[in-house]
Formats: structure tokens, C-alpha cells, sequence
């Protein structure tokens, strides 16, 4: 049939590794080609002109950009193992969980690690509000998507590799065992996935990359004259 | 005609029976099945995306008007992560976020024009697009309509450049180049254009402004345009007197 399929993505972007995990789950063969955002290769800005950024699916030459408008385009087009349920009120339901978690969860979070001072306790207020809307979605089920993982696993599945690597980095427990027992299991076992567990980003580098992206960020907090103390 | 015998069964003999007859049962009883309500705001672009939708399909529905500033029970049950409109309430199932309805519409009602192309390629140019216009606009719109001076100076040349990029993209869109509807096909991307830019005359005049410019932006312009010429389109405006005091009291409480 001809299927050319490549995947433009860099060695740690969170958003480029749910299409990795998307072809992996349904078997789909595709070269990876590993860009360097500080130097974008000129294809990137062909495929992608308007946000010149990675995740970039290109199907027979047609690009597709956007991690939740590739992942719903990979479900439409390759039918084997859905991502998503079947019932369009199941959909609509995984659908407002994934946006819910990109919105809301994935923001509190990056700023109860990034920010410091009475910015970062109130992201941490609003991550654990986030944490109990999810914690509650998981009653009675191993993964957000029942027994197999699905779409609102892989929008949040950054959260099981990069929340040891935040609270390894700052000393940060955002998901309590004991106050988030179902979402600290999720974690668990999507990081133990077969595919998952095979694709996880160098653990070395990304406390390094992470550790410098904090130190730039308290530095500049720092020399700014807005900040307090 | 076979349900009507249940309705008399005793309620020993129904809790015999498998529970989704069970609350197909109630549902009809409640006259819940196929019930669908709209819970909105009068002046709100995200709910307007779903009375188009609903129209479009001939879907008869409910529409319950919410006071933002004293939310009704209801609201708060049915979205109690967002407490926001609009909540489409369909067959007792709640679904919230203006982009996740119109999908939903769009794959449950399978009868009248579809709302999203066939194609999984088309698809993701619309769902792009329709992502752009959410993600990009609703800061810099809020923020011009706040403002003043240079602040407000700001936040229109963002807003400016970014319909450019717009422009741009969707220039193949249209076969003749010319955007022209069929009966009242509008699809996913038309929607969320004509909520958020459709009504761009009403912006304009509370704000003594050009948004939409045919001259900068005559894709846009056009689009709007025959948009706007549509009985779903027009039926679905909100008054244009009572939405530019609107705009303008927005306005006036943040320049106090």
C-alpha cells in the first residue's frame, strides 16, 4: 500500500512522545526524525509554518500538527486498538478528561515546579484541586481508559515519568500516594507499560534539562524588582 | 408498544430487569429519552456555536437561560469542573466545552448535514484551525475590549496579525476562492468563525473600530459575510443593541 509515515519530534518533548506511544500501541511503522529546536531543519518550518513546533505527524506527505489533532487523526485512520471509546458519549467524556488535563492539570503542575514564592503555593492549591477532579474520574478503573490504555492516558501520561523527576529536582510530591492512592497507582502501571516503559527519555538527561530550565527560571524571578523578598 | 405493558409492572417485577431496560424504562417515563438541553447565555460566542450546531441538524431542544453571577443548581450538578455554558444535557448525560458538543453532536445525530468532513485529512485541517481561532483570539480580544490607549493599541495588532495567519492558511478552503453555502452547510471551522468574528459589526461599533477590515483581511471579510446571510446564522444572533451596551459595559467596568 505504500504508507509513508514519519514523525518529527525531539528527544524529550512530553507532546511528541504521545504520538511515539499512539504508533507504538497500534503497531504503525514510522521513522522518527529527532529535531533540535534551537535549529529547526527547514522541513519543520515547511510542515508546520504557522507554530513551527514538534509534534508533526506526516502521513504520504501530508503533515498533520497539533498532539490532539494527530492523535485523533491517527484513531480515524489506522481502526486497530482505539485510543477512543466507541459510544460518543464516552468520547465526549474522554474527550473534556484530555482537555482537562492539558488546560488545567498539565499548567498547575509546570508552574508548582517552575515558579517560586506565593505564585508556586497557589499552583500547588490548584494542582491538588485539579488532582481530586481526576482522582475521582478513576474509581473503579486501572487506566482512564478502562482496561487498555486510551486517549486520556497518553494526554497525561507525562505526568508518570516528569512528577518523580520534578519532586527528585525540587523536593515536590504533587501525587501523594495517600491522598491520590488511584492516580498514584495509574502512574505506576503506565509508566510499567510495555511500550511506554520502552520509550521514556534518558532519566539523566532530563534532570539535567529540567534542573536548567528551573535555574533559569529562578534567576530570572530573582533579578526582576517585582519579585518579593 | 411493548414497553407500555412494563409501565405496570410492580417495582418488585422491575428490579428484575436488567438495568439499562430498567433506565430506558425511567428515562422514558421522565420523558427523558432523546431529551436535549441547552443550559447558555444570551451573549455567550461558545454557546451560540451550539445553537448553530442544533439548528443545523434540526434538533429540537430546551434552552435554559443561566444568570453567570447566580449559577443554578443544575449547571453546577451537570459541570461541576468549569461551572460554566454551555451544557448540552442529552438523555440525562451531561456534556461540557463548546468544541467537545458540536463533536458530539456531529457523531450521535447521524441524519442531516455533517458537521466535520468525512476524511481523517480534512478532518484535522478544520479541527486545526478551529484550535487556532479558540487558542489564539480569546486573550487579545478580552484584553482590547478592556482597554485603552496603548494597551488596547497592543492587543489589536495581535489580534491582527494572527486573522493574517488565518487568511493565509485557509486560502484553498474554498473551491472558487469564493466562500459560498449550500442551503445552511455550515461545518465545525464556519461555526467557530461566524461565534467568534460573525458578529465583528457589533464589536465594532461598542468598540469605534474596524476588526474585520475587507481590505486586510478579504477572505475573512467574505466569509463572514455570507455567513451572516444564513437564516441558522441569523436566527442565532443575539440582539445587536442589547450585545453592544453589552460589550460597552464590559468595557466601561474595566476602565473605571
Amino acid at each position: 500500500m505504500g504508507e509513508e509515515v514519519k514523525l518529527f519530534r525531539s528527544w524529550s518533548s512530553p507532546f511528541a512522545l504521545r504520538i511515539v506511544w499512539a504508533l507504538e500501541i497500534k503497531g504503525i511503522e514510522y521513522e522518527a526524525v529527532f529535531e533540535d529546536l534551537s535549529n529547526k531543519s527547514p522541513l519543520l518550518l515547511q510542515y508546520n509554518p504557522v507554530h513551527k513546533k514538534i509534534p508533526i505527524l506526516v502521513h504520504n506527505g501530508r503533515p498533520i500538527v497539533e498532539s490532539f489533532v494527530i492523535l485523533e487523526y491517527i484513531d480515524e485512520t489506522w481502526k486497530q486498538a482505539p485510543l477512543l471509546p466507541e459510544d460518543p458519549y464516552e468520547r465526549a467524556m474522554a474527550r473534556f478528561w484530555a482537555k482537562f488535563c492539558e488546560d488545567k492539570v498539565l499548567i498547575s503542575i509546570w508552574s508548582a515546579f517552575i515558579k517560586q514564592g506565593k505564585e508556586q503555593e497557589e499552583a500547588m492549591v490548584a494542582a491538588t484541586e485539579n488532582l481530586k477532579f481526576l482522582e475521582k474520574e478513576m474509581k473503579g478503573k486501572k487506566f482512564f481508559g478502562g482496561e487498555r490504555i486510551g486517549y486520556v492516558d497518553l494526554t497525561l501520561g507525562w505526568l508518570a515519568n516528569l512528577g518523580s523527576i520534578f519532586e527528585e529536582i525540587v523536593g515536590l510530591k504533587i501525587v501523594d500516594e495517600e491522598k491520590f492512592p488511584l492516580l498514584y497507582s495509574w502512574m505506576q502501571d503506565f509508566a510499567e507499560a510495555p511500550i511506554i516503559r520502552d520509550n521514556w527519555p534518558p532519566r539523566d538527561k532530563m534532570i539535567v534539562k529540567f534542573q536548567a530550565l528551573l535555574d533559569a527560571a529562578i534567576a530570572s524571578s530573582s533579578s526582576s524588582s517585582s519579585s518579593s523578598k | 408498544m411493548f414497553l407500555s405493558v412494563f409501565f405496570f409492572l410492580t417495582g418488585k417485577l422491575r428490579e428484575m430487569l436488567p438495568l439499562h431496560i430498567n433506565q430506558k424504562l425511567r428515562k422514558k417515563e421522565m420523558g427523558e429519552e432523546n431529551k436535549v438541553t441547552l443550559y447558555g447565555m444570551w451573549a455567550s460566542p461558545f454557546v451560540r456555536r451550539v445553537k448553530i450546531a442544533l439548528k443545523i441538524k434540526g434538533i429540537p431542544y430546551e434552552y435554559v437561560e443561566e444568570d453567570l453571577r447566580n449559577k443554578s443548581q443544575f449547571l453546577l450538578q451537570y459541570n461541576p469542573v468549569h461551572k460554566k455554558v454551555p451544557v448540552l444535557v442529552h438523555n440525562g448525560n451531561p456534556i461540557a466545552e463548546s468544541l467537545i458538543i458540536l463533536e458530539y453532536i456531529n457523531e450521535t445525530w447521524k441524519n442531516g448535514p455533517k458537521i466535520l468532513p468525512e476524511d481523517p485529512f480534512e478532518r484535522a485541517k478544520v479541527r486545526f484551525w478551529a484550535d487556532f481561532l479558540q487558542q489564539q483570539f480569546l486573550d487579545s480580544l478580552r484584553s482590547a475590549t478592556k482597554s485603552s490607549g496603548e494597551a488596547h493599541e497592543k492587543a489589536m495588532k495581535d489580534v491582527f496579525e494572527k486573522l493574517t495567519v488565518f487568511e493565509e492558511g485557509t486560502e484553498g478552503f474554498f473551491p472558487n476562492g469564493t466562500p459560498h453555502f449550500e442551503g445552511e452547510n455550515l461545518g465545525f471551522l464556519d461555526i467557530v468563525l461566524c461565534s467568534l468574528f460573525g458578529s465583528h459589526k457589533v464589536g465594532e461599533e461598542a468598540l469605534a473600530m474596524k476588526i474585520i477590515d475587507p481590505e486586510r483581511h478579504p477572505l475573512i471579510h467574505s466569509w463572514v459575510t455570507a455567513m451572516n446571510e444564513l437564516p441558522v446564522v441569523k436566527e442565532t444572533l443575539p440582539p445587536h443593541d442589547k450585545m453592544v451596551s453589552f460589550i460597552q459595559s464590559l468595557r466601561g467596568n474595566s476602565l473605571d
